[in-house]
């Protein structure tokens, strides 16, 4: 076995101090290591997104990103969305307000994904929200919802935005 | 997973070194860790290439864009003067993937992918030549609705699953690539090897030889081109049938200059040369297209489950360039 190597990660905004085999990927370092356990494991392979979360402010897979390789990023995981006193991110309300879940192990890199594809600007209709979600899969089959809350989260941080 | 070091060299002349000892390449991740966790991928040593300087730059002229090996997909997808200049590029890449593996692999590592054909990613299956040279491929009396039709051999009919690598072709796109040599540049042409009798060499690349980026010139007919991709399903699927093709016409409204490549039907990106020489020249009349359309898969070696990609293809054609006589850009 490789030697662990100390690490530092820095998520939602503070220094983790881990040691972590080489091949350990950042989602199981937050899972396994730092007890961040809101970033699922759904398939480990790259094709469900249920591990979506936001390195340096994008959206990536933590199944197919090595702890080592997020060292010195920005790492904001779904505990790490809500604002300081618990108040919930637009997204979050939005998936609450249109029950954009049933299971519910998805959500949170639906809901990551969500945020990043509002930023990023393709959440203007909603076949470009089908398609820019499309790497988040819901295997309960809630997309309608999923695609409204999306809409109603756009809607909410465009008139944030402009207040 | 197995077990592996894992170093992240400063530079090019360490990278090339701790590959040449037999280390693997990692860009983004999406392609090795995948295979690596399915025990395709063996890596002892992995080699983190995207740290190393200077190799993240978008450069478009009017003659040529240069791109670094280590551009995100994404943000080469959203490159407006690459949008500009070669609309079939992005619209290859958007049609790649998803929003987080683009954001995540890079164009180096995207011209390195591995096929998606099943029986090579299943470690349990003995026979692959492209995983384990010489043990056979299962996939030839296999389920064979994914794989090739064109470039296949007797060892390998394993697709090719890229579409940005489907653009690069119709659009001689050069590798630049770095090694203790110096750099080289070879035509993505030669790049890309067919299966023949050695399915596992898939890139004229030598051992620690570097892929450092791509320089595409940017041809009139370049700034016409778009990519149409067929898939089984809307949206995060590799390509039953792609086109990327360009095409330009002539004041006397003749063909001046065509490209065209396929991609989802072939071992390797496939420039379809055939269909191009039977219609540079000609009018492009409803007549004339379909007629060169059909001879895209006249060298098809078709398997039990892959007959209908005979007609597929030169529908895709067909209809693509059709709409762009409709609707020229």
């Amino acid at each position: 076995m490789s030697t662990p190597r100390p690490l530092t990660l820095i998520v939602n905004g503070e220094p983790r101090a881990l040691q972590v085999e080489p091949r350990t990927t950042l989602l199981d370092a937050l899972r396994e290591r730092l007890d961040l356990t809101g970033t699922k494991k759904g398939c480990d392979h790259g094709q469900c997104g249920a591990c979506t979360l936001h390195v340096d402010g994008e959206r990536v897979l933590a199944c197919l990103t090595l702890a080592q390789q997020a060292e010195g990023r920005r790492i904001t995981t779904i505990e790490g969305l809500a604002g300081p006193d618990g108040t919930l991110h637009a997204v979050q309300k939005a998936f609450l307000a249109e029950d954009a879940f049933q299971c519910g192990y998805c959500t949170p890199g639906q809901i990551m994904s969500a945020v990043a594809c509002i930023r990023e600007g393709h959440a203007g209709s909603a076949a470009e929200i089908r398609e820019f979600m499309a790497g988040n899969l819901c295997r309960c089959g809630a997309y309608p919802h999923i695609v409204a809350a999306v809409q109603r989260a756009a809607r909410a941080l465009e008139q944030e935005t402009l207040a | 997973m197995m077990d592996f070091s894992y170093a992240r060299p400063a530079d090019l002349a360490a990278a090339g070194a701790a590959l040449a000892a037999g280390g693997m390449a990692l860009g983004g991740g999406t392609g090795l860790l995948d295979l690596a966790k399915l025990g395709v991928a063996r890596p002892v040593a992995v080699v983190d290439l995207t740290r190393l300087p200077g190799l993240d730059a978008i450069q478009v002229s009017e003659t040529e864009a240069r791109i670094g090996a280590l551009v995100k997909m994404s943000r080469l997808a959203a490159h407006p003067a690459m949008r500009a200049a070669l609309p079939a590029v992005g619209q290859a890449l958007l049609a790649s993937a998803s929003p987080q593996i683009r954001n995540m692999a890079t164009i180096g590592g995207n011209l390195l992918q591995r096929t998606r054909c099943a029986y090579f990613r299943d470690a349990a299956v003995g026979s692959c030549n492209r995983r384990n040279p010489g043990s056979g491929c299962a996939a030839v009396g296999g389920v064979t609705r994914g794989h090739a039709l064109l470039g296949v051999s007797p060892h390998c009919i394993a697709t090719h699953p890229g579409d940005l690598a489907v653009a690069l072709v119709a659009f001689d796109a050069v590798v630049e690539t770095w090694s203790p040599n110096g750099q080289r540049l070879l035509s993505v042409h030669d790049f890309f090897l067919l299966p023949g009798a050695t399915p596992g060499q898939e890139f004229a690349l030598a051992p620690g030889e570097i892929v450092t980026g791509l320089r595409i010139p940017l041809a009139p007919v370049a700034r016409q081109a778009r990519y149409v991709k067929l898939r089984d399903r809307a949206s995060y699927e590799f390509a039953a049938a792609s086109l990327a093709a360009g095409m330009s016409l002539g004041v006397d409204g003749r063909i001046a200059d065509l490209r065209l490549a396929l991609g989802g039907v072939a071992t390797i990106p496939w420039r379809a040369r055939s269909v191009e020489a039977a219609l540079i020249g000609e009018h492009p009349t409803p007549a004339a297209i379909a007629a060169a359309a059909a001879l895209a898969m006249r060298e098809a070696e078709p398997q039990p489950d892959n007959r209908h990609k005979l007609a597929l293809v030169p529908a895709l054609i067909e209809r693509t360039l059709t709409d762009m006589v409709g609707e020229p850009a």
